[in-house]
């Protein structure tokens, strides 16, 4: 017991001596994570809003099945994908992405693109049809109406945006395989973490999740007020 | 009344033939190479036990030596067993066997490397040509060697350069980003073999097609078991005992040599153990 104590000392310790390599490892984690739920955002709120005002979505037997199976795509399977496209011998090889930052980034959209655009189609289908039947009446555009009804049903489309965020920012697997782990290039803290604990440096390796988890929370905090802002 | 006997009988044969568990932690190396998987199955059948094989970097293994969370350790860094021993965490340190690094890189080699007899100088040339070189980085067994080389080649690699990457993973993956990145690393001679067919980018440049021809002694590369100190408690220290004889004595030492030859065309490993140079 008291090891573990000794190593929760250490790991405080080490969260406030301000290691510069520490901080760029933090700085890439949110950058990383920033840039992929930026473009899963961009992409997906659009794309789940529109099947979700659909009256009938089309094939919905095949593509519901499809998007929910999406939001559990284990992280490596989607890993070893961008790997495979992005290597020497792959298809898009020639842009030599791999083991870069944007490599991570595109890994990590495509985990957090299923999430959001499940949860927001979810979210929008809720919301009462006879809404739409108004808006429609009084004569609003597609967009007119999707936004009003994204604003209406805000609560889950933020609650679509912290599950991404939730599931990227923990993710391991993905970055490990694309970023490769390079120090002071492809580090973050989830691969931080594993090497650490490899190394049997687990004070450092606590202290770097204590980071990652005081991060969600702060993140968490401003979404959550973002969520009863009215 | 017959199939409650049944079930007594299997109940009894199950409790009777429960093995003895040994938990053995050790590099990447001995088991990504397939070694132990061909040779543990003698020891669990003669000794009646299990043996959970937890394959981690030599930093990892030491440290589960050190909190007890393993009976006995097989690794390769004797800098740190002798520490280990030293700080009274093992009950003594015996030679298993002996493989050897080498470097290996592009087949363009931009260094200019190829062919050189010794490490220091080929390692100065990469660091005067800035070649793109990928280190473990993880305190592995290889990277304590690594940075050994470097620092008898006079140089200190700065890991945030541009040239340097310390990536902090297995070999398998330094292995890969070295084969799609055009960068050279230094590999046990091991697991290159077993990967070179994935591996299309890259050659041995310096270390010689065999551990014969290598000329560089530095890049030999001792494993050695350590059973861990029984004051830690629940520590199998006999069993611990049993193993490292058995891992020793010429019989398995003749295994251990003889194993990759069919594959690789050359041992992955070469015995070592008192007993095996005493034979």
């Amino acid at each position: 017991m008291h090891i573990l104590v000794q190593v929760f000392q250490n790991a405080v310790q080490l969260l406030f001596s301000f290691d510069p390599e520490l901080w760029s490892i933090v700085a890439l984690t949110l950058r990383v994570t920033g840039f992929a739920l930026f473009f899963a955002m961009l992409i997906g709120i659009p794309i789940g809003a529109g099947l979700g005002l659909m009256g009938r979505i089309p094939a919905a037997g095949c593509l519901l099945p499809l998007i929910y199976t999406g939001m559990g795509l284990p992280p490596v399977v989607v890993g070893l994908c961008v790997y495979l496209l992005l290597s020497n011998q792959g298809p898009l090889g020639d842009w030599g992405w791999l083991f870069t930052p944007s490599a991570m980034i595109l890994a990590q959209t495509v985990i957090a693109l299923p999430l959001v655009v499940g949860l927001t189609l979810t979210a929008v289908r809720a919301t009462d049809p006879m809404l739409h039947l108004q808006l429609r009446s009084l004569g609003a555009t597609r967009v007119q109406l999707a936004w009003t009804v994204l604003r209406e049903t805000r609560l889950g489309v933020v609650a679509a945006i912290v599950a991404a965020f939730g599931s990227i920012i923990s993710e391991v697997g993905a970055v490990m395989l694309v970023g490769g782990n390079i120090q002071g290039e492809t580090r973050v803290l989830t691969t931080a973490i594993v090497l650490e604990t490899r190394r049997g440096n687990f004070a450092l390796a606590l202290a770097l999740g204590i980071i990652l988890l005081g991060l969600a929370f702060v993140t968490n905090l401003v979404l959550y007020g973002l969520q009863r802002r009215d | 009344m017959f199939v409650l006997t049944l079930l007594l009988v299997f109940l009894a044969a199950c409790g009777s033939s429960e093995p003895e568990v040994l938990r053995l932690a050790t590099t990447t190396s001995t088991a990504d190479s397939g070694l132990l998987e061909a040779i543990l199955p003698e020891f669990e059948a003669s000794h009646d036990a299990r043996v959970d094989v937890v394959a981690v970097g030599t930093g990892q293994a030491i440290a589960l030596g050190e909190a007890g969370d393993a009976d006995v350790i097989l690794v390769h860094a004797r800098s740190r067993e002798d520490a280990f021993l030293a700080a009274g965490h093992g009950t003594g340190r015996y030679d298993v066997m002996v493989n050897d690094f080498v470097i290996v890189g592009p087949a363009d080699d931009p260094a200019g490397i190829q062919g050189m007899a010794t490490t220091q100088e080929a390692l100065t040339a990469v660091a005067a040509a800035e070649a793109i070189f990928a280190s473990r980085g993880d305190d592995s067994g290889t990277h304590t060697k690594e940075l050994q080389l470097w620092t008898a080649a006079g140089i200190t690699p700065d890991p945030n350069s541009s040239w340097y990457k310390s990536l902090g993973q297995g070999m398998g993956d330094t292995l890969l980003f070295a084969n799609e990145t055009g960068a050279y690393t230094l590999t046990d001679r091991g697991t290159f073999l077993s990967m070179q067919a994935n591996l299309p980018n890259l050659t041995i440049v310096v270390g010689g097609a065999t551990i014969a021809e290598n000329g560089d002694p530095a890049l030999l590369n001792p494993y050695g078991v350590i059973p861990v100190n029984p004051d830690k408690g629940n520590i199998n220290d006999e069993l611990a005992q049993e193993f490292a004889e058995w891992l020793t004595s010429v019989d398995i030492q003749e295994k251990i040599g003889e194993y990759g030859r069919e594959q690789f065309g050359q041992p992955l490993f070469y015995p070592d153990s008192e007993a095996w140079r005493n034979r």
